[in-house]
């Protein structure tokens, strides 16, 4: 029954994206000259979670489309997919990036963590549980990127990367509210759970918000 | 996105003969520019050369006391870097005070200095932009230009370069290094590297076919109070309405250097000779012959109280 609401749900928002396309074809045809070349294919290997995956993508195929769209983790999101939203929050070779602004064929053995390899719902990771707990979140489509972000920025705080914050650049920085604010800033959340996220990423750094 | 072909450069005379060999052809590093502008198709390429294996990601200190930061140092470990932040703090307060976590993981210090205008009538490529389409006019003049250039600019562009890492290399005379398509080498100095957009805002830098930027090099540390004030719409995660880039000795001599004013790092040595004497005729020097619009002739006075804020810190601190 929850398979079925599921797939009905993407169906519907199937639909909605392809009345969106209609509705800004006249753009589309008045940029995409004549000369389109043809796509090229290219292979890439990716560890993902642990699994490696051989993939044959188009070139243009960015991270995150090859996440959600050829290896079916949707559970990173594409939000503006220009960068400015951090939905698409994903740990790159250790690091959180935003998988919509890279492409695919750039991360060849690369390891990336979304997250689905973070914790399941019977194991979760602790920053989940914590967002669970403090009411991380509303609708939650913001949720796993600002998971990803928040286990990353606790990880820099704790390598002693600064902030625009920190007031003394020479010491080790120190996880208060202000700091995970800062550190926080790109990953955006349009129904204001901001608070609670910062209360949240606290618990887990073992500090009170 | 229009489709285009890839492939991995192994040297960075190899990437450069590869640029230009193949018509239509770009680099990519981080890619966090290039590729928001070709999902948009502002940016075309046929054909990408991917420059991150080249080894250009290293700090390295210089005979003379300087610092050789290679082109593919990703933001966050340069404002990370325990020489930067004891030597250098203007640019780790500069590059941190820019995008957003994510961002700097990925983004480069060369592709931060190429990064393209955020100018809205620039991205919006039903609006004309001489930037965008040489010749086709300018929207943002006329437009809501809140954001764009005071000083600099031109009948064909009032664009600025976003920057903030850029602005803090202006003050610290930073040179560009660069290699050419026939493995011969060259530098550009910081200050003629960026271009104003006269009648071609397109021509951004002054590089050339097939240039590409191995390492920017920082002169032996000047020592001094250095602040990097940024201001802007929101606390954090904002392109600059306006910055200001400080060195200041214990004499009261130093450097200045603007933000979010121009289409490039705002820095006119004559004023600094008037910093001693404070921020109203400093910034009146840096700001002569401005010509804002209706909608940022309020960045002239920004500009003043932000100078009068970023000294008056500085003396703070050295009291």
């Amino acid at each position: 029954m929850q398979d079925s609401e599921d797939i009905n749900r993407r169906e519907v928002l199937i639909a909605g994206a392809a009345t969106a396309a209609a509705a800004a074809l006249p753009y589309t045809a008045l940029s995409q000259g004549s000369g389109t070349a043809a796509p090229v294919i290219s292979k890439v290997s990716i560890e993902v979670n642990g699994k490696t995956h051989e993939l044959s993508l188009d070139t243009r195929t960015t991270l995150l489309d090859a996440l959600r769209d050829h290896l079916h983790l949707t559970g990173t999101k594409k939000g503006c997919d220009h960068g400015q939203c951090g939905a698409c929050t994903v740990i790159a070779g250790g690091r959180r990036i935003n998988s919509c602004l890279t492409l695919a064929v750039m991360h060849e053995g690369d390891q990336v963590t979304t997250i689905e390899g973070l914790g399941t719902p019977d194991k979760m990771h602790p920053m989940q549980a914590a967002f669970v707990k403090h009411d991380g979140f509303q609708c939650g489509y913001c949720t796993p990127g600002q998971i990803c972000s928040a286990v990353a920025v606790l990880n820099e705080i704790k390598a002693g990367v600064p902030s625009h914050v920190s007031a003394d650049l020479l010491a080790a920085p120190q996880v208060t509210n202000a700091e995970l604010r800062e550190r926080m800033s790109g990953n955006i959340c349009r129904c204001g759970a901001y608070s609670n996220i910062a209360e949240a990423m606290a618990e887990v750094a073992g500090v009170s918000a | 996105m229009k489709a285009f072909s890839y492939e991995r450069a192994k040297t960075p005379a190899e990437a450069a003969a590869a640029a230009t060999r193949i018509r239509g052809a770009k680099f990519i590093a981080g890619g966090t520019n290039l590729l928001d502008l070709m999902k948009l198709e502002i940016e075309t390429p046929v054909h990408l050369i991917d420059v991150n294996g080249l080894a250009l990601d290293k700090i390295e200190a210089m005979p003379d006391g300087g610092l050789r930061i290679g082109a593919l140092v990703r933001n966050t470990d340069l404002a990370a870097d325990d020489r930067v932040r004891r030597e250098y703090p203007l640019l780790s307060r500069a590059l941190l005070a820019g995008a957003s976590g994510q961002l700097r993981n990925k983004a480069t210090t060369a592709g931060n200095l190429l990064q393209r205008t955020r100018c809205a009538y620039f991205y919006d490529t039903s609006m004309a932009c001489n930037k965008r389409a040489p010749g086709s006019g300018c929207s943002a003049i006329g437009g809501i230009s809140r954001q764009l250039a005071v000083i600099g600019s031109s009948e064909a562009c009032i664009a600025t370069h976003p920057s903030d890492m850029a602005v803090a290399m202006r003050a610290l005379d930073a040179t560009v290094e660069i290699v050419k398509p026939n493995g011969a080498t060259r530098t550009i100095p910081i200050a003629t590297f960026h271009r104003l957009p006269g009648g071609t805002p397109h021509v951004e830098t002054n590089l050339q076919a097939g240039e590409l930027i191995t390492a920017v090099t920082l002169p032996k540390p000047v020592g001094g109070t250095q602040l990097y004030y940024k201001v802007r719409d929101r606390a954090s995660y904002a392109f600059a309405l306006v910055s200001v880039a400080l060195i200041q000795q214990k004499d009261g001599t130093g450097r200045v250097a603007l933000g979010g004013v121009a289409h490039k790092p705002w820095r006119v040595e004559a004023a600094e000779k008037l910093l001693p004497r404070g921020a109203k005729p400093t910034a009146e020097r840096l700001l002569a012959n401005a010509k804002p619009t209706h909608d940022n002739e309020f960045k002239l006075k920004l500009v003043e109280r932000t100078l009068a804020a970023v000294l008056a810190h500085a003396k703070e601190l050295r009291s």
